[in-house]
């Protein structure tokens, strides 16, 4: 599951059917393979492959500007990638919306400010060959005490409630979430979690984008990190913390060379602060000795890294983790 | 990652695509409604009219004046049907540039990820249009028979109301090809505007043959010339021009085409 340009490893792509199947039969959730899209000449999505299987909760995480909103688009059918290929439960994305099969909760928007929050369930719904009953989506949502009010007079978390109730309407197969929780305050946020993952137990595929570390950590079964429009990690989050794993070695030295610090053997990446240095390393021990043998360096420390630096790492643009050097 | 469920398969197959590609009656329904909470947009494009026609089409001159050599009514019958047509037209324009609103709130984006077709949506859209100019155009015509000045048969006032109401529909295009182009915010206001002055242009405040030549010559082009001619053929009893059909028809083609063009490039976020 796991790679990193430089040692990607192609994934099983072999099946080129668009309905390709996973290894028990049923249609994958998501299949998208080698899918590119430009916006004139600005490539915001480059030859991204990705399978994801029914059942999986999966993050798609990247700092703005990665790609994440593009792909997930391409993946609801809302743009046409420039090339490749996609397929969802193993139809063309507009199918399976027609069919009701993927729905999509958004940062913001997508209500009406006239419209009551229960006549907000009942229009949606009436749109579906088949939906759940209106009174039943509304107490799911917890949102049957405000089902009267004006969408445009509720709060922030009341229309996100709303929102995810309407995306439960039509009972999908897949939930996409972009950006969700924005703007929610931490217990906000816990209880959607609480709820979306309360979801996912009855076998819904979930596959949300974030730029919060912490959200992909906790909640998701597997992370793709986007960096430029390519994945540049695909696994779990202890492969991606194992990923950019290593240690920062900090220590004192006057006069430092930032060069002559890069061929110290196994430094990943150096940054020298007035007469601090940092430098990052999969090795320290051996930095640590070099910096005490053969060098005035002291005050050495060494820490390790979270998964904070580990997306840094690999989605910054200047380090060696990021040209595939891990 | 949590099983997956051994019905699922069976559960995709047994998806349905609602049929007339979405379209239902609670959609439209709800569509009505949120009509009457624009309070704004019902007294503009209902009251104006009215308000205009008892201004405007209530002179004692006109009530016993013929509207035209062989007319099969009088001024004030005339005038009414120019300001049903006007009431008709702010309507279905106005009915039609609420898209313009829903795409700043996102809710257009939102319909795109449901079943509904956008074919449906416009459908949706026109209906509730066309409601709304259902009343304007009675609205008129309820103040000409209780006035009792306009004269003309009960034919004439059934022929010409239907006429203005399903003309409007040219407007419902206008409206949503503006929504789909213009930003949000001010819509409204300049629509009004443009709707002031293609009405003067073509003629439903003061009759063409009154402005200067070369105004009359571009007047014609306008695209409330040719429907206003058209919806007081039966009451003048003159023949069809067929540049007026010619009028109607290519401004239709330019407005639904400019919708549907607009429309296809609409996924922006918000």
């Amino acid at each position: 599951m796991l790679h990193a340009p430089g040692i990607m490893v192609p994934m099983t792509v072999t099946n080129t059917d668009p309905r390709a199947s996973s290894a028990n039969g049923s249609p994958l959730a998501v299949q998208l393979t080698g899918v590119s899209k430009n916006f004139g000449h600005v490539r915001a999505v480059t030859n991204v492959s990705l399978q994801i299987a029914s059942g999986e909760i999966v993050a798609i995480l990247g700092p703005n500007g990665a790609g994440k909103t593009s792909t997930i688009d391409i993946i609801l059918g809302l743009s046409e990638p420039s090339s490749g290929q996609v397929s969802v439960l193993g139809l063309q994305p507009r199918q399976a919306i027609s069919r009701g099969l993927i729905s999509a909760v958004m940062q913001t928007g997508g209500l009406l400010k006239d419209l009551t929050v229960r006549e907000t369930v009942e229009y949606m719904g009436s749109l579906y060959a088949r939906s759940q009953p209106v009174s039943e989506v509304l107490s799911g949502a917890g949102i049957t005490e405000i089902a009267d009010r004006r969408v445009g007079k509720c709060s922030g978390g009341e229309q996100q409630r709303l929102r995810f109730a309407l995306a439960l309407l039509s009972d999908p197969e897949l939930l996409i979430l972009d950006e969700p929780t924005t703007g929610m305050d931490v217990e906000g946020r816990r209880n959607f979690w609480a709820a979306i993952r309360k979801d996912a137990e009855q076998g819904r595929t979930v596959l949300f984008a974030t730029h919060y570390l912490e959200e992909a950590d906790a909640y998701a079964d597997r992370i793709v990190l986007l960096r430029h429009g390519s994945v540049v990690a695909d696994g779990t989050a202890a492969e991606i913390k194992a990923m950019a794993a290593g240690r920062t070695v900090r220590a004192t030295l006057a006069e430092a060379s930032e060069a002559v610090l890069r061929t110290i053997p196994g430094a990943e990446s150096v940054e020298v602060r007035g007469e601090t240095v940092l430098v990052h390393s999969n090795d320290s021990d051996a930095v640590a000795r070099y910096l005490l043998t053969q060098t005035a360096a002291k005050d050495l420390e060494i820490t390790a890294r979270g998964i904070e630096d580990a997306f840094l790492a690999l989605t910054g643009d200047d380090t060696v983790a990021s040209t595939g050097a891990i | 990652m949590s099983t997956v469920p051994s019905t699922m398969a069976a559960d995709i197959s047994a998806r349905r695509v609602p049929g007339l590609g979405g379209f239902n009656f609670t959609a439209l329904k709800l569509e009505i409604r949120r009509l009457t909470r624009n309070r704004r947009t019902v007294i503009i494009s209902i009251v104006v009219p009215v308000v205009f026609f008892l201004l405007f089409g209530l002179n004692k001159a006109y009530a016993g004046q013929s509207a035209g050599p062989g007319a099969h009514g009088n001024v004030s019958a005339f005038v009414m049907i120019s300001l049903a047509l006007y009431g008709a037209v702010l309507s279905t324009t106005f009915c039609g540039a609420m898209v313009s609103i829903e795409r700043a709130q996102g809710w257009s984006r939102q319909l795109r990820l449901t079943p509904l077709s956008p074919v449906a949506y416009i459908i949706i859209k026109i209906m509730t249009a066309l409601v709304l100019g259902f009343c304007s155009v009675c609205a008129v015509y309820i103040a000409g028979i209780v006035t009792h000045k306009p004269s003309m048969s009960v034919g004439l006032w059934i022929g010409t109301g239907f006429s203005v109401w399903i003309g409007s529909l040219l407007f419902a295009a206008f409206g949503l090809f503006l929504g789909y182009l213009l930003p949000a915010e001010n819509v409204m206001q300049l629509l009004g505007l443009i709707l002031a002055l293609l009405s003067f242009a073509g003629g439903l405040f003061i009759p063409v043959s009154q402005y200067a030549h070369v105004v009359q010559e571009i007047a014609k082009w306008t695209p409330l010339y040719g429907l206003n001619q058209l919806v007081h053929t039966p009451l003048l009893g003159t023949g069809v021009d067929w540049t007026w059909v010619v009028n109607v028809a290519a401004w239709l083609i330019l407005f639904a085409g400019g919708a549907v063009w607009r429309m296809r490039k609409d996924t922006a976020r918000v």
